[in-house]
């Protein structure tokens, strides 16, 4: 699949939400922990060699799951491939829970979900649409039950 | 740099809602020659197929910090999608008429992260102060600061991405802004697919992380409890009024209506 790297590499160099040095494997067999700087920025987790300014891989948080491993451990995987699996091992328990939250909440999807919650949540308590001051309340995906177009 | 590829493709095709999807023509980086494309737009990617039944994308464009134009070109319909590097590339699309144009070039310029963003804290800050209000307060009135607003002409920006989160959270008003996203107090299966309960409602996001800190015995507790505290006392007062106004009211009615 093509894509525009040079804006993802550009976008790699932005400030993060959260960055750290973790031990991560890759899902492929006879992976092993290596130790990598990973990076949150919007809804990619960029991950790099230590001592290098390029990431060597991204992940875009769409469509995945975090779950919690064994001891400051979590892993991520995607829904289509659920046994495949990143796996990261923190330095702690506290900055591994740190992480699955922070993770879970970094997705496009999750932002809209909530979105779409808070309009539904004012709307019953005002009767007022919030989004119509933003002029984007008829746009499909804001919409309750939104699927597929 | 490795991507998820085949989870790009899987979430370019699935179920998830589409911001924009219809047929484009994209110019071509060393030919000029314009292909017709099935665009999808989710989010801040925007995917295109070979075809509308295509099972998988020729290609993404990653949207973050691009900004939208209209074209001075002989073609009609034309927009591009511009990022700042030096030797960035340019998309020039066309589209087929000038609502489908018009309708791309909104929803490419609000695709941003960070917009998203923005309107989901706009939103989270509206409905906490419509808590906090007692009954009859004006909450849903406030004023949008002016970039918000869609602009009538062509011209749009995708805003600039704003600095990292500061690790401490900004107070308002003495008290700690509620919270930045909603929290991950979440269901074990909720990360992905859900947000909707059986009878499709949506689901409620998460609790904020600082109520987690009350209840465990992790560290953070001290600024966090600080903050709930105060929160806690504001709540607790306002309750308490009410609570005096209700027994009074009480009272009152059986003492009976006075001579």
């Amino acid at each position: 699949m093509r894509y525009n790297e040079r804006e993802l590499l550009s976008l790699a160099r932005q400030p993060a939400e959260k960055a750290a040095e973790v031990l991560m494997r890759l899902p492929k067999k006879g992976s092993v922990l290596k130790k990598r700087l990973v990076k949150l920025v919007v809804n990619f987790l960029f991950y790099f060699r230590t001592d290098e300014a390029e990431p060597i891989g991204a992940l875009l948080l769409e469509q995945c799951r975090i779950i919690k491993e064994e001891e400051n451990v979590f892993s991520i995987s995607f829904v289509e491939e659920p046994e495949r699996k990143y796996c990261f091992e923190c330095d702690s328990e506290e900055q591994c829970q740190e992480w699955i939250e922070a993770l879970k909440r970094a997705s496009y999807e999750f932002m809209r979900r909530s979105l779409i919650f808070y309009r539904n949540e004012i709307q019953k308590m005002t009767g007022k649409d919030p989004l119509e001051q933003y002029g984007i309340s008829e746009e499909a995906r804001f919409q309750l039950g939104t699927r597929k177009q | 740099m490795k991507l998820n590829e085949r989870s790009l493709a899987f979430y370019a095709t699935c179920d998830s809602p589409a911001d924009n999807a219809g047929f484009l023509y994209k110019r071509g980086e060393r030919h000029t020659a314009y292909h017709r494309r099935w665009f999808v737009l989710k989010g801040n990617m925007l995917f295109y197929f070979e075809e509308r039944e295509s099972r998988e994308p020729v290609g993404v464009i990653v949207l973050e910090g691009c900004t939208v134009e209209l074209c001075d070109s002989a073609e009609e319909f034309t927009f591009a999608i511009r990022f700042g590097g030096a030797k960035s590339r340019t998309y020039v699309l066309a589209a087929e008429s000038q609502a489908a144009m018009e309708s791309w070039v909104k929803s490419l310029s609000r695709a941003s992260f960070d917009y998203m963003r923005l309107v989901v804290r706009e939103l989270e800050k509206q409905l906490e102060e419509m808590r906090w209000r007692p009954a009859g307060g004006c909450g849903g009135c406030r004023q949008l600061p002016g970039s918000w607003k869609s602009k009538p002409s062509g011209l749009e920006r995708s805003p600039e991405r704003p600095l990292a989160l500061p690790t401490v959270l900004p107070k308002e008003n003495g008290c700690a802004v509620w919270n930045n996203m909603p929290g991950a107090d979440r269901p074990p299966d909720s990360s992905s697919c859900g947000g909707y309960d059986s009878e499709g409602n949506p689901q409620p996001p998460p609790l904020p992380p600082r109520r987690r800190a009350l209840s465990s015995e992790a560290g953070g507790a001290g600024v966090a409890a600080a903050e709930s505290t105060s929160i806690f006392c504001r709540l607790h007062e306002q309750y308490g009024q009410e609570v005096a106004r209700l027994r009074q009211d009480w009272m009152e009615k059986r003492r009976g209506p006075r001579p």
